[in-house]
């Protein structure tokens, strides 16, 4: 019956997508609102919604919401802009490559959660510290993605062009860069969903503001049912933030549709 | 003069892994008349792609020189259009922006690039297609529209590697009858490689053969059948002996390159 790489109908497929939705919060409730788990620890779905309400309403979660947004997307932005550029050049310009492939290759593995403290040191505990924390989390992931992928050009559409007049300039201007625009903007889509966890753990240290914030701060009050409700939110964020980006990126590059 | 002169270019490949270097392609003289239409036909792995490539200036002669002109070439340029076998052209273009590439390239003005891309989109019958992307175009549609970019451009010399190998026969005859057409009406000096024998006589008014790996040239045969030519020309007798001339030559070299390849 169930056959490999065989598609499955659209209906089927949205059917299947919410089931596993409704069991898990069911097997959540089951746990919680059964007795079977100490409700210290874990909140059961009930109060996890009221729980979330009373953040909402009463204590203007929704500040902490947009300044988490305004954090992730600037330190996002900031990183995308330095990056793009320089992962360009390096997959088209084989020496500048091989001048700072090794470093960023070696910076790639340093973890953005270590440089915090000395974030803190250089920059306070301010909005700019969140930002260097999440542009360092990024910046060097984008640039080797970036780079690879424009280092993997089709060369017969370089030859192409070259055949056709194009100088050095107008191959990385008219080709390079839009036959590979459509794959930068993926791996932007995917480093900003990166982006997230790194605001996150920005947050829980030396912050008094965020989603991060009153999660760190809901712990040593053991409101689980808002931990969870933050928790929850980041979740929709990043899954509303993924569903932009992709309807983004059809419209700007329809040809790369089939 | 000749329009192109091929003087002793051959390519040798550096040996793989410490290798011994490999020849693809030994010393190659060749002179080809304005207008003429030259088909270049050899088994696979000759070295004819690299002979053409050498030519575009996509690849540099290890011995030899070519001159378009009487000019050396040195590096690609618009005066050599190339038509490649595998599709290429840019999928973020349509098809008009595709064939006004090279002239925006060239900083041609936007009226002028215009008027000549909706000629070419004419010749290579795309009426309606223009604004497509590739991808909606079929692999027949594709080549017609590399046709026309590299036209467009008004090269000195048309060169074609393969442009119909990965399309299925009866695409095929029709791209021949077409690319005839416009050659029969535009007089353009062009180069067009093959393997197929048929396709190298109808095209061609000299069909050059090409040894086995190392290549060279071994017959030179002109094609004296009368333009402009028909698909029914395939079956007359004059184009049945000329095939079964070359493919007697054909045969000899195919064989070669099957026994050095068995050792």
């Amino acid at each position: 019956m169930l056959r490999p790489l065989y598609p499955v109908a659209p209906g089927t497929r949205t059917v299947l997508g919410i089931a596993f939705f409704v069991l898990f919060v069911a097997f959540w409730a089951w746990i919680t609102l059964g007795g079977h788990v100490n409700r210290i620890f874990l909140a059961d779905p009930l109060s996890m919604l009221k729980d979330g309400w009373r953040l909402l309403v009463e204590d203007r979660f929704w500040l902490d919401i947009l300044i988490t947004i305004w954090r992730v997307f600037g330190g996002f932005v900031l990183a995308s802009i330095v990056a793009v550029p320089i992962g360009i050049a390096m997959g088209a310009w084989k020496p500048v490559e091989a001048f700072l492939e090794p470093f960023v290759s070696f910076a790639r593995y340093l973890p953005a959660s270590a440089f915090i403290p000395l974030l803190i040191l250089w920059a306070g505990i301010g909005e700019l510290e969140k930002l260097l924390v999440i542009f360092v989390g990024s910046v060097f992931q984008i640039i080797l993605i970036v780079a690879v992928k424009v280092g993997a050009t089709r060369r017969d559409l370089v030859e192409a062009a070259y055949t056709l007049g194009a100088t050095d300039n107008g191959i990385v201007k008219r080709v390079i860069m839009p036959a590979n625009a459509p794959e930068i903007a993926e791996t932007l889509r995917l480093v900003l969903g990166w982006a997230w966890t790194y605001v996150i753990v920005a947050e829980l240290i030396g912050s008094s503001s965020g989603i991060g914030y009153m999660i760190i701060n809901s712990q040593s009050r053991l409101a689980t049912g808002q931990i969870i409700f933050g928790i929850i939110v980041i979740g929709l964020i990043g899954l509303l933030s993924d569903f932009a980006f992709k309807a983004l990126n059809r419209w700007l590059y329809p040809w790369s549709l089939a | 003069m000749s329009k192109l002169q091929i003087e002793g270019v051959s390519r040798t490949f550096a040996g793989v892994g410490g290798g011994e270097p490999v020849q693809a392609l030994q010393p190659v003289d060749l002179a080809v008349a304005a207008n003429d239409f030259i088909t270049i036909l050899g088994p696979s792995g000759c070295g004819k792609s690299t002979l053409l490539r050498i030519v575009a200036g996509l690849e540099a002669p290890s011995t030899g020189r070519v001159l378009l002109d009487g000019k050396a070439v040195t590096r690609p340029g618009p005066d050599r259009g190339m038509v490649f076998q595998s599709y290429t052209l840019f999928p973020w273009l349509t098809v008009a922006e595709n064939i006004g590439f090279g002239l925006r390239e060239q900083g041609r003005p936007e009226r002028e690039r215009n008027d000549i891309v909706a000629s070419y989109v004419d010749l290579v019958g795309l009426k309606g297609f223009e604004n497509h992307w590739p991808k909606q175009l079929s692999g027949g549609m594709q080549q017609r529209t590399a046709i026309a970019r590299a036209l467009a451009n008004d090269p000195e010399i048309l060169l074609l590697d393969e442009p119909f190998g990965a399309l299925d026969n009866q695409t095929r005859g029709l791209m021949q009858e077409l690319l005839l057409g416009i050659w029969e009406r535009r007089k353009k000096t062009v180069l067009f490689v093959t393997h197929d024998i048929e396709e190298a006589i109808f095209m061609a008014s000299r069909v050059i053969v090409m040894s086995a790996r190392p290549g060279r040239i071994k017959s030179d045969v002109p094609v004296d059948l009368p333009h402009p030519r028909h698909y029914t020309l395939k079956t007359s007798p004059e184009f049945s002996s000329l095939k079964a001339q070359l493919t007697e030559d054909i045969r000899v070299e195919a064989m070669r390159t099957a026994q050095t390849q068995s050792v």
